[in-house]
């Protein structure tokens, strides 16, 4: 796998676990709470995993890759990058969306010939197992409010964007949907700039800090 | 010299950062110790990769083997940890804490999770039902017993 495949995974999940983490404390109930706060953990620290691979590859280190790129050479795609609260329908749209995207992905990867990547994945698909659960049970709940459904129609072509053409059947299947026009990476939203100065703010302010 | 079984009993003695009633042998993270002289190297699969503690271990397994006179290295093995790791032992000093140790056989499913016979640790009832499948580490879900009606913390299966 290439350092810029590995870097596209990496940065979905920094840049989704961090607007995961903007709900900590504001959420719509406690459970909430530290449902966001622990998702947004797990997938800072699968970040931090394949960035560590990406770096080998690179000659660097995972903090550099996560903190020391300028904002157009991140590999996210728009999907992660929207701020949504204070819209919970969206935002449960949006966690829906990403995590059965992301569980299709990762079953590639566990077919890897590279030793080191199909470990990984192995490992991250036991921990993702915990957000599907999480993602189908408000999907379930929300199914029919109107709010939700507006949601899922206007994030689709934004989901199909997370995955390689070959990968995108199978996610209209899960959803019963046509595949339609994808919102591709490579142009970043405009709210990936206040994100990237507030994330990066520390290490801009002290090269090379450590915490 | 040092012997491998002298450094499993070190090891044995650090208990885990967040957990600190199980040791790191009891979770089941150390998968195997080597030594070659003065040379010692561990096999380590972390549990969650978010976790805070794992730096921590790592530094306290070096830490331990250093003072016994050796020089460590730690390995972090690309296989995965699995709840089923942590040892009967392990598991009865998590029950008797107040913490139900995870149930057997990955993988887990919301159903299984909800419906599934998850004792309480405080009274044993299996009138339990599930309260939150996040709590305040990677690895923990919030359950609450109707039986004695008091909320506890489920090690995750994984």
């Amino acid at each position: 796998m290439n350092a810029q495949e590995l870097l596209q995974l990496a940065d979905d999940e920094l840049v989704l676990g961090w607007r995961n983490s903007e709900w900590t404390g504001i959420a719509p109930f406690l459970e909430e709470d530290v449902a966001f706060s622990s998702i947004a953990q797990t997938e800072i620290g699968h970040a931090r995993a394949w960035y560590e691979l990406a770096a080998k590859e690179l000659g660097t280190d995972a903090d550099a890759l996560a903190f020391d790129r300028a904002p157009e050479e991140y590999l996210c795609a728009p999907l992660v990058e929207m701020r949504m609260v204070d819209d919970w329908a969206r935002t449960i749209a949006r966690h829906w969306l990403y995590e059965t995207a992301d569980r299709i992905r990762i079953q590639v990867l566990l077919n890897s010939i590279d030793r080191e990547v199909a470990g990984l994945a192995e490992k991250i698909d036991r921990e993702e197992a915990y957000h599907r659960m999480h993602a189908e049970m408000w999907a379930e709940r929300l199914r029919d409010e109107p709010r939700f459904r507006e949601a899922v129609d206007e994030l689709w072509p934004y989901a199909l964007g997370l995955l390689p053409e070959e990968q995108r059947p199978l996610f209209c299947q899960a959803f019963e949907r046509d595949e339609g026009a994808a919102v591709e990476r490579g142009d970043h939203t405009e709210s990936l700039l206040p994100l990237w100065k507030e994330m990066t703010m520390v290490r801009r302010s002290v090269p090379g800090a450590s915490w | 010299m040092v012997t491998a079984e002298r450094v499993w009993e070190a090891l044995a003695e650090i208990p885990d950062p967040e957990i600190p009633v199980i040791s790191l042998v009891e979770l089941g993270v150390v998968r195997n110790v080597e030594v070659n002289g003065e040379r010692v190297h561990v096999g380590f699969t972390p549990t969650f990769l978010g976790c805070p503690a794992l730096e921590v271990m790592r530094d306290q397994m070096a830490g331990r083997i250093r003072e016994l006179g050796a020089e460590p290295d730690v390995e972090v093995l690309s296989e995965g940890w699995s709840s089923d790791r942590i040892t009967e032992e392990g598991r009865r000093k998590l029950r008797d804490s107040g913490f139900a140790p995870p149930s057997r056989g990955a993988p887990a499913t919301l159903v299984q999770i909800q419906t599934g016979a998850h004792p309480c640790p405080y009274c044993g009832s299996t009138d339990t039902r599930l309260d939150n499948l996040f709590g305040p580490t990677p690895c923990r879900s919030i359950r609450y017993c109707n039986a004695c009606r008091q909320p506890f913390e489920q090690f995750k299966t994984l």
